[in-house]
């Protein structure tokens, strides 16, 4: 019985959302156009280190999309169920708590899932992508990890912000916060203010992970894993501080 | 001796300095329909949060069937139709019930559920695309999944038409011949007089009346008088009984003898017309009640 609960739940948070057009639509459209227009149409099989522009930016397209989904997708509408009575209503049910955490991180991996597969597709019928079968492994696994760290910061948006502000305040984070993580243009390019910011953001060092598996990274991937798993574990940590405060109002 | 399967225990709730439940002590009995009255503002919503597990009591304690509702296993026995809850739009009916279901050891098959809300011919519409009072239908459905001992029922008639509410009432009263217990809290008193075991009032936190709809009524034997007469003054009336409302010319007493004030009245005045006198309505007697407290404080 336990398990129909996690799956029932999942379903049902993918199809909510799925059947959102002003939520769905952006999320998979919008990195899969960048990436038309930077990646492929722009970059194309330039060289970008010691792989083309349409496989470095492929990497980094992802993580904006997977940033999005989870800013969206588990922030702004964890933010406007809560304010809406929804999640009250659930907390008078048995409901094991986990369940909703479980669903929107389904959720999240499975609109990645569509993004990575539109840009996989798009970069491979452009002829400038070409990754060994390990690195396509290495590619998927790392983007859908990522759905850890990125809900943390979508949670923390979620449990804090009320529901009529919270897309708004979700892209106020989303964009500049993708911008500086060197997911539009490559940190090399941009202005030394970037460079030494950009170590304390997470989506960095997820780009850099997956630009590492090409091969194109800074060679530094046990620092940027070490990085990742303490945010992740120390925002988890915060995440529960704050869900327990919203369930004492 | 039937079986207390809710408590409130000395309960004081505070929101900052505004004191919102001043000592509850309620038991709810197995099998009881209770209806909860009370005005905007009295504590009724604060006491279902309370014993929901929604809020923590500021002193004294509340249980459900001998647990604390945090527990999973008081849960599973209850069912909650809360105000101002939302439901995600783009799922359907069906789905909602669904995963509702899976929440419980013994769940209503899902189309005893659909029948129960009178929703069979909207399964598989979304919850967006549904009228005020099917939605409403959902909530309760929603509150029914997981076939609990226990109902809660905040505000549940709010939005919905004549008709949905008199179906309604009447699955209440198939509820309530399958012995379950139930809490209501509504504005239609009436509605709450055919079905209600017991009346609990609230006012500004604290419990005033506790008692069966006819005592209630009973207990306030007097009579509603209501006319037009225009040369009467306030101070004439007010020895005669309690003015109910008192707009231009006219006027409604509550009077426990009202032959006698007719007897003065029509000896009095020549222009008395509209004349109607009324038994008191359990909305009448609330509101007496709820004045009453009013005058003592």
């Amino acid at each position: 019985m336990n398990l129909n609960v996690y799956r029932l739940e999942s379903q049902s948070e993918f199809l909510k959302l799925w059947r959102m057009p002003s939520f769905s639509l952006p999320s998979i459209l919008f990195p899969v156009f960048f990436y038309l227009l930077f990646g492929i149409a722009m970059g194309g099989s330039r060289a970008a280190g010691s792989t083309t522009i349409a496989t470095y930016l492929m990497a980094s397209y992802g993580c904006f999309g997977l940033l999005g989904t989870c800013m969206f997708g588990f922030g702004a509408s964890l933010a406007i169920e809560r304010e809406q009575g929804w999640l009250t209503l659930k907390r008078t049910t048995p409901m094991p708590p986990s369940s909703l955490f479980v669903a929107k991180t389904v959720m999240a991996m499975l609109f990645g899932l569509i993004i990575l597969l539109l840009l996989v597709a798009c970069g491979l019928l452009s002829g400038a992508v070409h990754l060994t079968a390990d690195q396509w492994v290495r590619f998927f696994a790392i983007s859908l990890f990522s759905v850890f760290p990125f809900s943390v910061i979508g949670l923390c948006l979620g449990f804090s912000v009320g529901g009529k502000a919270a897309p708004a305040i979700a892209n106020l984070i989303y964009l500049p916060l993708s911008f500086a993580s060197g997911l539009w243009f490559p940190i090399e390019m941009m202005p030394g203010f970037f460079k030494k910011l950009a170590p304390a953001l997470p989506p960095f060092h997820l780009n850099q992970l997956l630009l590492g598996s090409f091969g194109s990274g800074d060679g530094k991937t046990l620092q940027h894993l070490l990085f990742l798993l303490v945010f992740t574990l120390l925002g988890y940590g915060l995440v529960s501080v704050l869900y327990r405060r919203s369930q004492a109002n | 001796m039937t079986e207390t399967i809710a408590r409130w225990q000395s309960v004081n709730q505070f929101y900052g300095k505004h004191h919102a439940l001043k000592d509850l002590d309620v038991e709810l009995k197995a099998g009881q329909v209770t209806a909860l009255l009370g005005p905007n503002g009295a504590g009724k919503t604060t006491a279902i949060k309370l014993i929901l597990g929604l809020l923590t009591p500021s002193k004294g304690s509340v249980s459900l069937f001998g647990k604390s509702p945090h527990r999973r296993e008081a849960r599973v026995h209850i069912g909650a139709m809360l105000q101002a809850g939302s439901v995600p739009e783009t799922l359907t009916v069906r789905e909602h019930f669904q995963v509702f279901r899976s929440y419980y050891p013994n769940p209503l098959p899902l189309e005893s559920l659909l029948q129960k809300t009178q929703l069979e011919s909207c399964a598989n519409q979304r919850f967006g695309r549904l009228s005020g009072g099917q939605k409403q239908r959902v909530l309760f459905g929603l509150a029914l999944a997981g076939n609990p001992e226990l109902l809660f029922l905040d505000e549940p008639t709010v939005g919905m038409d004549i008709l949905s509410r008199r179906q309604f009432w009447q699955s209440i009263q198939a509820l309530r011949n399958q012995g379950k217990t139930i809490l209501v809290t509504t504005h239609y008193l009436e509605e709450a007089q055919a079905i209600a075991d017991r009346v609990i009032v609230l006012d500004k936190g604290q419990l005033i009346a506790d008692m069966n709809p006819h005592t209630l009524r009973s207990q306030f034997g007097r009579k509603k008088v209501a006319f037009r007469c225009a040369d009467l003054r306030l101070d004439q009336v007010e020895s005669h009984g309690q003015i109910l409302s008192h707009e231009g010319d006219r006027w409604q007493l509550l009077c426990d003898e009202p032959e006698s004030f007719l007897r003065w009245a029509l000896a009095h005045f020549n222009e008395l017309t509209e004349l109607e006198i009324q038994p008191l309505t359990l909305e009448d007697a609330y509101l007496a009640l709820t004045e009453n407290v009013e005058e003592a404080v």
